[in-house]
């Protein structure tokens, strides 16, 4: 997994970012290979946030540079780095509450059918394949219910089904395990690993300790604006990255 | 990318929504349908003349005089903003209209040359081509609603101003526009082609004003684009979530500058047909109907919050609007009555819809 040879499929260099006299991020440097699980962490203002709404084509950099799979991308909007493979699910979930599960699944790319110059939307297809993802992520959602009307499990379900859609390369989750039952936490990690399994590469950006040692191979700790660690999870511990995040321990 | 299920789906501990908690029997307009039917009930006791044919007809073309204005702001309402300038567009579209139709049919001036000739009698002016006048001076009169759309969605979507005060502006800067253009006085349609304006904006078609018929087409149109293309999709996502709108990818710029338009071609067209009705548009004409067609719009149960609303609520807040009126009317009630009555009938409808969604 960590030849040489594999491609990377998200490389960072020295990324910065400036909010006028407000230094964010410094010096970033880091990198995502295919399949693999990287776990971000740090406290508030770390940087952590900064760092993904940069990947996800929110911001732009104020130095640096961003390459995927090998190649140097810009991003000046979201749609620009979902265009490419990198899809996020958003802390606040970004659902709309008045419509359904499935049209949330599908915002912004419907499956439509023609009729004639007409191109109207195929409500059948995209309610089977929206409880097709429900399934693969175990969750009980039914694709005709409201958002508004579903618990935060289901909410988050069907942000995650979403990415699912796509054939993402890099799907970033900011902190899918903090508002769910035990139960689906478990669901979660578990749609992580089938992630992996495909191949797909994951940023999971959580505070839970116990989800980011239990799917991911690296962790990446950031305090105050900078990366201060980047281990493999098995040559580390719990109290090693709790320390990190805390500044007890400088850098390791 | 499937990939395969360990087992189906069980929906051990989430409950099927009951279909009488869902669609439309859990709206606002659905309950407003309910009072309009009792009400129509009582009307009918209450005054014998209520059904007859002639009432109905007149309360059909009625409510199609502000119902189709109240289908574009709909669009607005969903996406949650909201388009002031409604009334004073109709009033603008409409004088443009016949004033471009009245100078285009005189003839000697210099467009009028290209369209009409006199006839050999040397006092009747006669079309050139029949229809042409019309046609271009409803483009005309559509042309300028267009713009005014154009102009208040680029404020409001691309400068960001709010919609509230940017379409406040735009009722008084229409307005001011219609008083520039015909100096204060009215403008009638006239020329050879004012017969077809007249049957295609007041006339009947078996029995039903022309009005209600277009109503009719333009809410199936309007249901159909809400509801089955991702157009109407990405309005209702708008409404709900605009933040979520935008991390999805849809265009929201785009839309917002559409609905606005949207907005301001139908109240166009409700001007032109309302000019045809009273045989002229006056430069005060429509005066303050914004506030007539956004009550309708709040009464059939659009969210002024966004991300409800629909071409029935739109019509069934405009019918009940105008079976109040006639009702008063027929009871010899003042009419004056009528305007306090609406206002408490908008706070009772949002009240109903309160009360119910914190019941569930």
């Amino acid at each position: 997994m960590t030849s040489a040879d594999v491609t990377p499929v998200l490389e960072l260099s020295g990324i910065g970012k400036e909010f006028g006299a407000i230094r964010a991020l410094h010096g970033v440097d880091m990198h995502v290979l295919p399949g693999e699980v990287v776990g971000l962490m740090g406290d508030n203002g770390a940087g952590k946030s900064t760092l993904v709404k940069i990947i996800a084509g929110n911001f732009r950099p104020s130095h640096g540079e961003i390459r995927f799979a090998g190649d140097a991308v810009h991003f000046s909007r979201p749609i620009d780095a979902r265009a490419i493979g990198i899809e996020v699910v958003y802390q606040d979930l970004a659902l709309a509450d008045n419509l359904t599960a499935a049209a949330n699944v599908f915002l912004g790319r419907e499956l439509k059918r023609r009729f004639g110059p007409l191109a109207l939307l195929d409500h059948k297809a995209m309610a089977a394949r929206a409880l097709e993802l429900f399934g693969e992520l175990r969750s009980e959602t039914r694709p005709d219910d409201l958002v508004k009307q579903m618990s935060g499990g289901q909410r988050q379900a069907v942000a995650i089904a979403r990415t699912r859609l796509s054939n993402a390369r890099l799907v970033m989750m900011d902190e899918p395990t903090a508002a769910i039952s035990v139960r689906q936490v478990e669901q979660v990690l578990g749609l992580i690993h089938r992630l992996k399994e495909q191949g797909v590469a994951v940023m999971l950006i959580s505070h839970r300790m116990p989800d980011v040692f239990a799917v991911c191979d690296r962790v990446i700790v950031m305090r105050r604006g900078e990366k201060r660690a980047d281990k493999p999870i098995h040559q580390t511990s719990p109290e090693e990255v709790t320390a990190l995040i805390t500044g007890a321990k400088e850098a390791a | 990318m499937a990939m395969p299920l360990e087992s189906p789906v069980t929906f051990s501990n989430v409950g099927k929504i009951k279909w009488w908690q869902r669609g439309i029997f859990a709206s606002q307009t659905g309950y407003v349908l309910l009072a309009l039917a009792v009400l129509l009930v009582i009307m009918h006791f209450a005054s014998p003349y209520f059904f007859t044919e002639g009432n109905m007809q007149n309360v059909a073309k009625n409510f199609s005089f502000i119902a189709i204005a109240t289908l574009g702001v709909t669009f607005v309402i969903i996406t949650g903003g909201i388009d002031l300038s409604v009334g004073s567009m109709m009033c603008f579209s409409a004088m443009i209209t016949s004033m471009v139709m009245t100078e285009l049919s005189t003839p000697g001036s210099p467009a009028g040359a290209l369209f009409v000739h006199m006839a050999a009698d040397g006092k009747t002016v006669l079309a050139n081509v029949p229809g042409l006048i019309l046609l271009v001076s409803i483009l005309a009169g559509l042309g300028v609603a267009l713009i005014g759309g154009l102009v208040n969605g680029f404020c409001i979507a691309v400068l960001g101003l709010s919609p509230f005060v940017t379409t406040l502006g735009m009722l008084s800067i229409v307005r001011g526009l219609g008083y520039v253009v015909s100096n204060g006085r009215g403008s009638f349609p006239g020329g050879p082609d004012a017969d077809y304006f007249y049957a295609l904006t007041s006339g009947d078609i078996l029995g039903l004003p022309v009005p209600f018929i277009y109503l009719v087409v333009l809410a199936l149109a309007m249901a159909v684009v809400l509801h089955h293309t991702s157009f109407g999709r990405h309005v209702f996502a708008l409404g709900g979530n605009e933040k979520a709108a935008e991390l999805t990818g849809i265009p929201v710029v785009r839309v917002k500058i559409e609905v606005y338009v949207i907005c301001a071609l139908a109240a166009g067209l409700q001007g032109i047909i309302i000019s045809g009705w009273l045989g002229s548009a006056p430069a005060n004409m429509a005066t303050s109907y914004e506030l007539n067609v956004i009550a309708a719009a709040v009464i059939g149960g659009a969210n002024l919050a966004g991300g409800i609303g629909g071409p029935l609520g739109a019509i069934v807040g405009c019918v009940l609007l105008e079976v109040i009126r006639n009702g008063l009317v027929l009871a010899q009630v003042s009419s004056y009555w009528q305007q306090t009555l609406v206002g408490v009938i908008i706070i009772l409808a949002v009240l109903v819809d309160r009360i119910r969604s914190r019941m569930i």
